[in-house]
């Protein structure tokens, strides 16, 4: 279909000026964290750029320590969710029984528990179990938090693999083990890998059990920027580079993961 | 259904492994591991916060033990910060899903328009839901929204204007402008893979019958993402019920209870207050809250299932 001249000039007006607005906060973030302390209380545009926030939060605030919790929590959440997650998609994908429908809605309606239902016991037993402020506790709640959505994408993924090919392994004497590692896992790589990064993506934002279930240890970004809310926090060069560094890997991931994002986020209802 | 298809005659009996009541064995070994830790993690607290609810559990007054009755939720209803935060939980839904399924549809239909530099500026628009809540909400109260340093305080004094201190004169409504930025992008990105999937020929018909921007809106656009709206609405309402990075770091509920909504109300009767009964029986009523819409979004999801 043709635009008009002027359907062009709205969609330009409009598609750019809710991009740029949507991205402000972000991009003045990004600009904050490169002035001094002193230029950042200011809404100046044009200032030295310095790289002072930086060094500060690398020097004192121990950053490295909970960008690692967040790396080894997200990482290994995802880790233990696929190896879950693998064969049962598999299992449902090419064994379908007559339950395999209802299982995967009972999976998808686990997900529906909201998370403060259910933090009172969760933190008792944490509490009684030593799992408090671990980053070991952390993972097993991500892992089983994003495991329905993980089982779901991969099954949406298996379902697309010809059967053809699995026919023709176990036609050569595959047994399932094998099927599943020689055959269906380079098959599926790609699938794989993209709910993987959805499953990173979404431990690595997570704010509330990390927030009400670590302190000091195993605390990942999402609680050490939030110790910025103190009112002797107010250092916003600090708060912007701390910010900055939390945000750009994921935002990177993000953006290479807007498809299977629709996907994994609304259970293929929206292709 | 490989499986239950019978071995071709003309092929050598399989070996048997490959035999089929095998296969639906291995099939139940690979599944059970899921199901079991799901099962557990859906059960176990499930049961415990019903069992709270009803127990007096205190754990600074481990005194007062045994069997409460309805007393929890006697409590709990009698309690008029109770029926405040139920009206905020529910005056953020209703405020975030307005402003993001508005604006998310619209701004669908923007960006399914070729324009220069559509991609990039699809990118930069959906970048908000990446940002951890802790950094959207830390982010807006002080670089934006504070009123002597902040972004828009210098807006308002470049046009003469007193700066507004956001969330001292309107605290909910900053909450919600937040979580706002933070969904809008969402709903944009589902809505616009719907409407990318809608059939170009129709519209051009509807073009040549001489309907308008507007009447191809109103007619074809809006009635092809009924069905993703009505998901994005569900999706959405699922996590809208319970925000809590965001009051967590910027109000803490309050000022007062102004911005305490059901998720912070059961944090802090929990865990500062240490009432585990209390904030057990808050739980329950987030978990049917949670339920009523789950029950459609389920439904609504199962209906497109082909396994």
């Amino acid at each position: 279909m043709k635009a008009t001249p002027l359907q062009r000039a709205l969609a330009i007006i409009f598609g750019w000026g809710a991009a740029l607005l949507l991205f402000f906060p972000i991009a003045w973030t990004v600009l904050t964290s490169f002035k001094s302390e002193a230029a950042a209380t200011t809404p100046a545009l044009f200032f030295t750029p310095t790289l002072e926030s930086y060094r500060e939060v690398f020097a004192r605030a121990n950053y490295l320590a909970f960008a690692w919790n967040s790396v080894v929590i997200s990482f290994g959440a995802t880790a233990l969710a696929l190896a879950f997650a693998i064969p049962a998609a598999y299992a449902m994908a090419f064994h379908p029984t007559r339950r395999t429908r209802g299982t995967l809605l009972w999976m998808l309606s686990t997900k529906m528990l909201p998370p403060v239902g259910v933090l009172v016991p969760i933190y008792l037993l944490f509490r009684n179990g030593g799992l408090l402020d671990t980053r070991i506790g952390l993972v097993i709640i991500y892992a089983l938090m994003n495991l329905p959505i993980v089982v779901w994408m991969l099954f949406t993924f298996y379902k697309e693999v010809p059967n053809d090919i699995l026919e023709a392994g176990r036609m050569d004497g595959a047994r399932t083990g094998g099927e599943i590692w020689y055959l269906l896992l380079p098959l599926s790589l790609p699938g794989i890998f993209s709910t993987g990064l959805l499953s990173l993506i979404l431990c690595w934002n997570e704010a509330f059990w990390s927030l009400n279930l670590t302190s000091v240890t195993a605390a990942p970004l999402t609680a050490f920027i939030a110790s910025f809310s103190s009112p002797e926090g107010l250092f916003f060069a600090k708060l912007s580079a701390a910010s900055t560094m939390a945000v750009a890997p994921i935002l990177v991931f993000g953006w290479f993961s807007q498809r299977q994002l629709v996907q994994g986020l609304t259970f293929g209802a929206v292709k | 259904m490989s499986v239950a298809t019978a071995p071709d005659v003309q092929t050598p009996p399989p070996p048997v492994e490959a035999a089929l009541p095998m296969s639906r064995n291995a099939g139940r070994l690979l599944l059970a591991p899921s199901v079991i830790v799901l099962l557990a993690w859906m059960i176990i607290p499930l049961v415990m916060t019903l069992w709270f609810s009803f127990e007096y559990y205190n754990l600074v007054n481990p005194t007062l033990t045994g069997f409460a009755g309805w007393d929890n939720y006697r409590y709990l209803v009698t309690d008029p910060d109770f029926w405040v935060s139920l009206e905020n939980t529910l005056i953020i839904l209703a405020a975030v899903l307005f402003v993001t399924v508005v604006g998310g549809t619209l701004l669908a239909v923007v960006f399914n328009q070729n324009f220069p530099g559509r991609n990039i500026a699809r990118v930069l628009a959906i970048s908000p839901f990446f940002v951890m809540p802790t950094v959207s909400a830390l982010v807006w109260k002080n670089l934006l929204m504070h009123p002597i340093y902040g972004v828009f305080g210098a807006i308002a004094r470049g046009f003469g204007l007193q700066p507004v201190d956001w969330f001292a004169q309107f605290p909910l409504a900053s909450v919600i402008a937040i979580v706002a930025w933070e969904w809008l992008p969402f709903a944009l990105l589902i809505l616009l893979t719907a409407v990318q999937s809608l059939d170009n020929e129709q519209r051009e018909a509807a073009r040549m019958d001489g309907a308008g921007v507007v009447a191809q809106f109103f007619f074809i656009t809006l009635p092809h993402l009924s069905r993703a709206i009505s998901v994005v609405i569900m999706i959405e309402t699922i996590f809208l019920l319970t925000v809590f990075a965001e009051i967590f770091v910027t109000t803490s509920g309050g000022p007062g209870n102004a911005t305490t909504n059901l998720a912070f109300l059961i944090y802090a009767r929990a865990l500062l207050q240490y009432d585990v009964g209390g904030a057990s029986a808050g739980g329950v009523v987030a978990i049917i809250l949670a339920n009523i819409v789950a029950f459609f979004l389920v439904r609504s999801i199962g209906r497109r299932l082909e396994v």
